[in-house]
């Protein structure tokens, strides 16, 4: 009977500390992402203009990171581009389009925001890195769609002038972790800047449209 | 009219289709040049200069006690250049730490040769004609002793596996002025910035063709460039502060390729545009 009980006693502390040591070996994902964060930031210093606060990150990107490799669940989805949409500053007086000469520029540019950049000198959209634009630009890439005859084809009118500006100020809005920068809403373009790519992509004149 | 309007509906749509054309040959054959621009530059690669020059250090007596790199154990034990490169980033116990190769470097630089952390970490990468990078150099030669030699990275030692399994989270770690993550450019298959195709580094074919040609001699820059460098390059663009030499941050990310990159033959320094 004596001899039992310790049997019992020690097979006990052998699954307990079985179990002890398969939690200590197999940390949880929440685990491992905050680990992850910790040792990021330990591992990078301030150099110019990108300081260590470029690590913190806004809800958005916690999300999205933590949501990253997996299917973004709807409500989440929706929570995102609910708080990115209510953040939008729309222009004051009203006006969507800028000048398209100036937007072509800007989706050329890019420069701005890296530590090896002049904090003084441009900063841009650098839309070709992703997306087709104006047919004459045969050098762009493919992360985004090709947004050729943009206006063209969505139709010139206001929701759409609404939408492009909004989209450009904050990708987030309207399709949750988005690739795209919210160029509006982290000060990455002026409002005049994000008007310019508008009338980029909704002026008739545009090569983008042509 | 009503033949004319159509007449002039054929011909818009001629017209759309001849400009489309033009614009899809002109892109074809601007990516058609590029790759025989590649091409010819496998020719002759001016890596074999920075691997000469890293050979010739690797013997030398170095640092304040005057060690050469001969008793670096870079795994297989001291001196052992052959094959080590494929095996790395790997746990060492003397450094109670899992390391890449130029860790290991800095380590050995450190504990064996006398230097100071700040002296070994002084030049660790080159400008061109301005300043050579030692380190470049003796990266260039230890991983030129891998070629041909299969990856075959281990997740044996729990640090190992730690170190794969934070690579792997800081892959998709978004941040910075733009959102960026390194999911953002290499998550997807089939991708381009500008004409540069990106490879999808969650594909072990991926992986895989990306970390067996890095070292390699950058041409629009005239250097020999490393891995750290590559990581060190990546975080720049993705607008984040500096990735710290050796840091675990860098060492995790490169344990997370490496492993995904194993069963492939290790291809490198090769050279890029």
């Amino acid at each position: 009977m004596h001899t039992k009980s310790w049997i019992v006693a020690w097979l006990a502390a052998g699954i307990a500390s079985a179990v002890l040591i398969g939690c200590a070996t197999t940390p949880t994902d929440v685990e491992v992402s905050r680990q992850a964060a910790a040792v990021l930031k330990d591992s990078f210093k301030a150099n110019g203009q990108a300081g260590m606060d470029r690590l913190d990150q806004d809800e958005t990107q916690r999300l999205c990171t933590q949501y990253a490799n997996k299917a973004l669940p709807k409500d989440v989805a929706e929570m995102i581009e609910k708080l990115n949409l209510a953040s939008i500053k729309w222009p004051a007086d009203g006006k969507w389009l800028g000048d398209w000469k100036n937007g072509e520029r800007v989706a050329q540019e890019g420069r701005g925001k890296q530590f090896s950049d002049d904090p003084k000198g441009p900063v841009g959209g650098n839309c070709y890195a992703c997306h087709q634009l104006s047919p004459q630009e045969v050098s762009f890439g493919t992360i985004g769609p090709s947004l050729l005859a943009f206006g063209k084809v969505r139709g010139y009118n206001d929701e759409m002038r609404k939408y492009a500006y909004g989209k450009i100020w904050n990708a987030d809005a309207y399709n949750a972790c988005s690739n795209m920068p919210r160029f509006g809403h982290s000060q990455i373009l002026t409002e005049q800047q994000v008007k310019d790519l508008v009338a980029l992509l909704m002026d008739p004149d545009s090569p983008v449209n042509k | 009219m009503k033949s004319l309007t159509r007449l002039h509906v054929v011909c818009a749509l001629g017209a759309v289709a001849v400009v489309t054309a033009a614009a899809a040959w002109a892109q074809t054959s601007a990516v058609d040049e590029i790759a025989k621009y590649r091409a010819a530059l496998k020719d002759g690669n001016p890596a074999e200069l920075w691997e000469v020059r890293g050979q010739g250090m690797w013997a030398q007596p170095r640092g304040p006690k005057q060690v050469s790199f001969e008793k670096c154990d870079l795994g297989l034990g001291p001196g052992v250049v052959k094959g080590a490169y494929a095996q790395m980033p790997r746990y060492f116990a003397d450094a109670d730490r899992v390391l890449d190769l130029e860790s290991r470097l800095l380590w050995c630089m450190v504990a064996q040769q006398g230097y100071t952390d700040a002296d070994a970490r002084k030049s660790p990468f080159g400008a061109g004609n301005e300043r050579k990078s030692d380190m470049e150099a003796l990266v260039a030669y230890v991983t030129s002793e891998s070629r041909g030699i299969k990856m075959n990275v281990a997740l044996n030692h729990p640090k190992e596996q730690e170190a794969y399994r934070l690579g792997g989270k800081m892959f998709a770690f978004r941040g910075g002025t733009h959102d960026f993550s390194c999911l953002t450019c290499h998550g997807d298959d089939g991708k381009r910035i500008r004409l540069q195709d990106l490879p999808n580094l969650t594909t072990v074919a991926g992986a895989q063709l990306a970390y067996t040609t890095w070292p390699a001699y950058r041409v629009s820059q005239g250097e020999l460039r490393s891995f750290q460098w590559r990581l060190f390059d990546c975080f720049r663009q993705q607008r984040f502060p500096e990735l710290l030499y050796g840091s675990d941050a860098s060492i995790a990310l490169t344990m997370y390729l490496a492993r995904n990159a194993n069963g492939a033959a290790f291809d490198a320094p090769a050279i890029k545009r």
